[in-house]
């Protein structure tokens, strides 16, 4: 067993981070996800000789990641929602470029500067490309401090696989909470030289040329199809969820994140009213668990969609679904988390006392 | 026959001891897309020859971004990273501290450098990041077609500023060179011009301190180049040149701005 310690979730981020072996960390202070920066700035360099910066802002920050990544390292940034919306050119253009990077976003509530309570506004943007053009990041959203560790050392995995993006999307209460997570051990940073990694002109081949600009539009359109090539693959490959309680279920709670937990809580009190609840909780957000969805679209009665925000995950639900079972949505917004109780009252509103 | 003597003439000449002006190995034999009498293709010549003099085209990153010169990795033969526009420094900055050792260089016009990207050159000089920038100021946008620089100068004619810049409303043009010059973290700004044969040496040479002093690890440098668009502009390229020498250097001239202290 590794080593276990009572950690905020952006401290166990952090301290993933560093684990895993990252390179260079580039980032901007803003709440609820300062402890990031912080936490590295104390403990990164000198226990492993990573890069950190604090950068003039997220869209520096983003482009110094874009840098660093272009040379074959682990570059990580962190930050919520604000300041992601500023790193949405970066992204776009290292999903066009194919860059790996691990980016964690702490959602908070919105729009504009909105507030600094946890939300999952977010959902769209960071599911459905959120910069300009067609590409998608591979989106991890942890529901518990242990996930915000071990999604860093994941999310790193997965985009030098694919060579994305890859965001873990939570959000300001699973950052700030505070949770028991079993550390993985260090591991060694290491120089891999990636034959399209920017770090001097090979002397026995051509030069590498980090691009996402290509005129003609045949190439353009060729790029685009590799693209969602890889994302299918992602599909077929990285589909991640978890599931309760499904075989006997006549309804589904469906969730992610920290509201996951709450819907998990308000299944369990509905059990013990008598109603026959199973729970699904998507685990990465793209690409989306479809398949899971569809297996019980014939066989339940209704599926209750439970999201902090104004109903965006529902959207992916009812995709999958195809209309085949009713499917409803309850939600709080602008930094609201609903309750077990509220979301269980929202069900029997919906589903019992309307049936 | 006459022309019979002149193949001979010619093979006689065709020597490599008699070569006196060549391609550097280090920049790509292709067409340039710049168009005629352009500077920018003129400091890709010398920037070229200063890696391949220096012998570190293996050890050299470089970064382009948006402005005509977004292609400069087409030409040069190094390894090359193209960035959005106004960002080149924030991506030299990731390229530098990931690869200390290497040279790193952002090859910028006026619009990317001094109007978008202001905030990230800016701050990538007062860090004393140890990269290069070199700057193309043409007092223009030419890559979309003639707009309006942050370095038009008053009363110049370009697409946006139809009767003249008025600096009254359109504000100031920016002397970027001389605003980073009093930072600490900034080791060497200079200005230079491609626009006549001895201007291309001084600026070939400066090119090459500013790489010594990236070696030396002294800080962030600039070296400012005023060079012609004659396409916006609406000049032939020797009309162009002229205008650099006669308006232009009015406003910015040419010459060390901050030198540092060891000698290279
Ligand atoms: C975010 C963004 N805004 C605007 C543009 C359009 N654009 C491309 S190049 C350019 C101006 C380039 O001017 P400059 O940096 O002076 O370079 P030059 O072409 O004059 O060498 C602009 C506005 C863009 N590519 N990206
Ligand atoms: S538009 Fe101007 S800056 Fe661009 S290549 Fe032509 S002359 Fe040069
Ligand atoms: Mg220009």
């Amino acid at each position: 067993m590794g080593e276990v310690k009572l950690m905020k979730g952006n401290d166990a981020l952090a301290e993933a981070a560093i684990r895993c072996g990252c390179d260079a960390y580039f980032g901007y202070p803003i709440t609820p996800q300062s402890e990031v920066i912080e936490y590295l700035s104390r403990e990164a360099t000198k226990r492993t000789g990573m890069v950190v910066l604090q950068a003039e802002s997220e869209i520096g920050a983003i482009n110094m990641i874009y840098g660093a990544a272009g040379c074959g390292k682990k570059a990580m940034t962190t930050s919520s929602s604000p300041g992601i919306s500023l790193m949405q050119e970066g992204l776009s253009y290292m999903a066009s470029a194919e860059l790996p990077c691990v980016l964690a976003n702490i959602n908070r509530g919105g729009p504009g500067l909105g507030t600094i309570q946890p939300a999952q506004g977010d959902y769209f943007q960071s599911t459905k490309g959120g910069g300009h053009g067609d590409y998608h990041l591979l989106v991890l959203a942890p529901y518990n401090v242990q996930e915000m560790a071990d999604f860093v050392k994941l999310g790193f995995e997965l985009a030098f696989k694919y060579r994305t993006p890859v965001m873990i999307l939570a959000d300001g209460a699973l950052g700030q909470m505070m949770e028991k997570v079993e550390l993985f051990p260090q591991e060694p940073r290491v120089h891999i030289e990636y034959p399209w990694a920017t770090t001097g002109k090979p002397k026995n081949g051509p030069r590498r040329v980090i691009t996402s600009l290509h005129l003609e539009p045949e190439k353009m359109e060729e790029i685009n199809i590799h693209l969602q090539q890889k994302y299918k693959k992602m599909e077929e490959e990285e589909v991640r969820f978890q599931t309760l309680n499904l075989d006997d279920a006549e309804y589904v709670f469906t969730a992610y994140g920290l509201v996951s937990r709450i819907a998990l809580k308000a299944m369990d009190l509905g059990r013990q009213r008598g109603y026959k609840i199973g729970w699904i909780r998507p685990i990465t957000l793209f690409p989306f668990p479809k398949k899971v969805f569809q297996e019980i679209s014939t066989r339940v009665k209704g599926i209750l969609d439970v999201e902090m925000n104004a109903g965006q995950m529902v959207e992916d639900v009812r995709l999958a679904i195809e209309g085949k079972t009713r499917v409803e949505f309850y939600g709080r917004m602008g930094g609201v988390v609903p309750t077990p109780d509220e979301i269980l009252d929202a069900f029997e509103r919906l589903f019992i006392k309307g049936d | 026959m006459a022309h019979e003597n002149l193949d001979v003439i010619v093979e006689d000449i065709v020597k490599p001891e008699n070569l006196v002006y060549r391609r550097p190995s280090t920049l790509i034999d292709v067409d340039m897309h710049y168009c005629p009498g352009c500077g920018h293709s003129t400091v890709h010549k010398i920037f070229m020859e200063v890696v391949e003099e220096m012998g570190i085209q293996h050890d050299i990153i470089g970064v382009a971004p948006v402005g005509c010169s977004v292609f400069a990795y087409s030409y040069m033969d190094v390894d090359m990273h193209q960035a959005p526009h106004g960002r080149a420094c924030a991506v030299a900055t990731g390229i530098k501290r990931v690869l200390p050792d290497k040279y790193v260089f952002t090859y910028q016009g006026d619009g990317d450098l001094a109007a978008i990207g202001t905030n990230e050159s800016l701050h990538a000089a007062n860090r004393g990041e140890n990269i290069l920038t070199i700057f193309i100021n043409n007092a223009v946008y030419g890559m979309t077609s003639g707009q309006m620089a942050p370095t038009t100068i008053e009363g110049m004619i370009t697409t946006t500023s139809p009767y003249g810049r008025d600096v009254k409303s359109m504000g100031y043009p920016l002397k970027f060179a001389e605003l980073i010059a009093p930072l600490p973290g900034v080791a060497y700004v200079t200005r230079q011009s491609v626009h006549t044969v001895p201007n291309v040496r001084k600026t070939k040479k400066a090119l090459q301190r500013a790489l010594e002093y990236q070696r030396l690890k002294l800080g962030f440098c600039l070296v400012e180049i005023v060079t012609n668009c004659p396409s916006n502009w609406k000049m032939n390229p020797v009309e162009s040149n002229k205008f650099v020498q006669n308006t232009l250097l009015q406003f910015y001239p040419l010459g060390d701005i901050k030198v540092p202290e060891v000698r290279v």
